[in-house]
């Protein structure tokens, strides 16, 4: 029996998953745990491992291509099986009412970029239901699960008449696509609609212009701005956005949009901090233990100082009615890769010595540029540093990074003079800023979890009590 | 074409009825000396003598089920409720003996018994007596189930509901006793069960509503038309069997659905119609079925929430619209 490999997910936060290589040819035989493929999801490259042995049948997408999680992307099976009914089962293949026995052609268009490749001429009843309910986001008329809403009336028409719902802008609720809009279609009277059979008609340029409108890297109706600048050839280079850059922008500006965030800024001595530091460096290198940072010592007093004030160590979980005060300390540090950042975590932060804390962030940042993180390291962080002074930032304001209510951002270490005693001396200090989801965290709360912090920093030997 | 009133015509096809067969009588409380509690039976007694209109005690149990032996007995009796709310202390007799003897007795028996009388809500008479039992009752299998709306269906149908072999529930309607129509001449009219009447044609929506509610029906195809759209109106007439061919017919052009059901609305006649036209017209319909029943409630008695708790001829011209996605 033939056997659909689907996107796994592979991320709590993954919509979809980019297939960025195929590692085993069409035909080739597979056995269980075998990688067929390399998938790019949001945060990393991952192994698509399948876990069945067998032929594999068909590679449904191409290099390049995103599909949804649950979305085919192989199928398995003993040599020369018929795969229709999976491809039909996945919306790929011809429906029962366009007849049981599909040519290889007819079941052919699984991924919608190959569709659009293909010449008009080829366009019939059955590959315009195989553009009908192919499971691919598209702009107006699609849910968040990339399915088209569409009346049932309007989807049998839209078969009957080879009419691509891809190509439509619905006007039912929430954009379903009626009956009326199908009408108008084939009486050609909206612009926005590209039918895909009348080969004569239609010529196979315009036919494919639609389709690849409807493909999620292209812009979209609602998402082209009305007056994007019509530059010349080689005015702009445009890059694919990858999936880390769409998890980003949908994670910040959840973030930003739906947790009211204020700031509070404290200025940290960090005299004292310097020279326990240069210390602790030469008893780590005597030991061959890894060198503490700056960045070390903030993370572990933030750790030190969350166990204190547990309304900073929080989440405010809307769906469950509660505001969660976590009693375990799991610190995300930002880190910057080549197309990116992302956050892998320092687990129980409040429990290591200074020297684990830096080796570990060392090693993470390191995984993390290589791509090889996996879930495991970015999840479950109940507060965040991001640092920026290595680039001689001040200071900065960052996002909160969700579930969590406070990130902490870091700004350089300046040589500034200071007023000590009446008299103007220099000095040596450091801005940390606190952003707040204030659905938790009031301005009270926020600033005794920074003078705790300070305290900590500016007398770091307080740290081992 | 004679214009009578509803309860004329219930009278007219008893009458009739018991004219052509000696084996009919009627049986309830108030139907012979007082003429019939909303004067059905008036003049009955005169008419056919105290051994064929006869009056009970205030014993639907022992009634009904005196009826039911009667039927299995040979004879062809009417039982009247003064309220089809007081069949509830009955029920074992309407659902254990009456719908399921000819089954048990492998068709040794057959049960020629209607049970007629006043169904569903009729102003401020409080949560006790403002009940629509269709649906309690078209769920039993051996039960058929008739809601007429007018004088014209109520005479055919009934008198196809005496002439039938198996029990009949009769729902008639305390609201609709004096209203009148024209009602057919014929002789022997009999209007067959389990037919729908295409009660005016459309193209546009179709709109489902029995007994009461049919006249919400047609009052909202009239502000419709107003306004340029075309509404069909089916009265289904019979609950069980229900003619869902008629719908769906009507579906295929339409495309669009609105039921109006004076029903609580869980588990009632509408949710059975949706279901059966999502799965025999599914790829006909553009837009979901919708409904208006009465509220999920007992009936309230303050005359302004009892209004409310009805179904609203103002919410089903606004799910018309809904379906035809026209504001």
């Amino acid at each position: 029996m033939a056997i659909p490999v689907e996107m796994p997910k592979m991320s709590d936060t993954m919509d979809e998953g980019v297939l960025a290589a195929w590692l085993k040819e069409e035909g080739e035989k597979i056995s269980a745990g075998d990688v067929v493929a390399q998938v790019e999801t949001d945060k990393a490259t991952m192994d698509l491992e399948v876990y069945d042995d067998g032929v594999l049948l068909k590679r449904v997408i191409e290099e390049g291509d995103s599909v949804p999680i649950g979305g085919l992307i192989a199928i398995l099976g003993d040599e020369g099986e018929d795969i229709s009914a999976i491809l039909a089962a996945y919306g790929l293949g011809g429906s029962k009412a366009s007849g049981e026995s599909e040519t290889t052609s007819a079941a052919e268009p699984a991924a919608p970029s190959k569709v659009a490749e293909q010449p008009a001429e080829d366009a019939d009843p059955v590959s315009a239901t195989i553009l009908t309910t192919a499971p691919v986001p598209v702009s107006a008329t699609s849910d968040a699960g990339g399915r088209i809403r569409a009346s049932p009336l309007a989807r049998k028409l839209a078969g009957e008449h080879g009419i691509s719902l891809f190509a439509l802008s619905g006007s039912g609720p929430e954009g379903r696509i009626v009956k009326k809009d199908i009408e108008s279609a084939m009486e050609g009277g909206s612009s926005s609609v590209a039918p895909i059979s009348a080969p004569a008609a239609v010529p196979a340029v315009s036919s494919s212009a639609p389709i690849a409108a409807a493909l999620p890297y292209a812009p979209s109706d609602s998402s082209t701005p009305a007056a994007a600048p019509s530059a010349a050839p080689g005015a702009y280079e445009a890059v694919r956005i990858s999936q880390m850059r769409k998890t980003i922008a949908r994670r910040l500006a959840e973030s930003k949009f739906s947790s009211p965030h204020f700031y509070l800024t404290i200025d940290v001595d960090m005299e004292a901090a310097i020279a326990f530091r240069d210390k602790l460096n030469e008893k780590a290198a005597a030991k061959e233990l890894s060198k503490v940072s700056f960045n070390d010592l903030v993370t572990k007093s933030s750790a030190l100082s969350l166990l204190q004030h547990p309304w900073v160590n929080a989440s405010w979980m809307e769906a469950e009615g509660e505001v969660r005060l976590h009693n375990e300390v799991h610190i995300a540090v930002a880190v910057a890769v080549e197309d990116g950042l992302i956050t892998p975590v320092i687990r129980h932060t409040d429990r290591k010595g200074l020297s684990q804390i830096g080796a570990e962030t060392k090693d993470l940042a390191t995984r993390g540029r290589n791509k090889q993180l996996q879930p495991s390291d970015w999840s479950g962080s109940t507060f965040s540093t991001s640092n920026l002074g290595m680039f001689g930032i001040e200071e900065f304001t960052a996002i909160i990074n969700p579930p969590n209510a406070c990130i902490l951002a870091i700004g350089a270490i300046r040589d500034i003079p200071v007023v000590k005693s009446g008299a103007v001396v220099p000095g040596k200090r450091m801005k940390l800023t606190l952003s707040c989801d204030h659905r938790v965290v009031d301005g009270a709360t926020g600033s005794r979890f920074l003078a705790t912090l300070q305290g900590y920093l500016e007398d770091p030997m307080t740290m081992l009590l | 074409m004679a214009v009578l009133q509803y309860r004329e015509a219930l009278r007219a096809a008893m009458t009739e009825e018991m004219e052509r067969d000696s084996s009919v009588f009627l049986m309830g409380e108030e139907v012979a000396e007082y003429n019939g509690a909303y004067k059905v039976s008036e003049g009955m007694l005169e008419k056919f003598g105290p051994k064929r209109i006869i009056d009970t005690p205030i014993s639907e149990s022992g009634f009904c089920g005196l009826g039911v032996g009667a039927a299995m007995a040979g004879l062809r009796p009417i039982i009247e409720f003064m309220t089809f709310n007081f069949s509830f202390v009955a029920i074992d007799q309407l659902i254990n003996n009456a719908a399921k003897i000819r089954y048990m007795s492998g068709g040794q028996f057959n049960i020629p018994i209607v049970f007629r009388g006043a169904n569903g809500a009729a102003g401020q008479l409080a949560a006790t007596h403002n009940t629509s039992t269709e649906s309690i009752y078209a769920t039993i299998p051996g039960l058929k189930v008739i809601a007429p709306s007018n004088p014209d269906d109520a005479k055919g149908l009934l008198k196809s509901a005496i002439r039938d072999n198996n029990p009949v529930i009769f729902l008639e309607s305390e609201v609709m006793f004096g209203w009148k129509g024209e009602v057919s001449d014929a002789v022997d009219y009999l209007i067959p069960i389990g037919k729908a009447r295409i009660a005016r044609e459309g193209t546009d929506v179709t709109i489902v509503a029995h007994s009461k509610s049919h006249y919400i029906a047609m009052e909202v195809a009239d502000q419709l038309a107003l306004e340029g759209y075309s509404a069909e109106v089916i009265d289904p007439r019979t609950i069980r069997p229900f003619d869902i061919d008629t719908v769906i017919e009507s579906i295929k052009k339409t495309n669009r659905c609105v039921i109006i059901d004076e029903s609580n609305p869980f588990a009632s006649i509408s949710s059975e119609i949706t279901y059966q036209i999502q799965e025999r017209a599914f790829d006909y319909l553009d837009a979901p079925v919708l409904r208006i029943t009465s509220k999920d409630v007992p009936a309230p008695y303050a005359k302004n929430l009892i209004e409310y708790y009805m179904p609203q001829a103002k919410d089903a011209y606004d799910a018309c619209k809904r379906v035809m996605y026209v504001k």
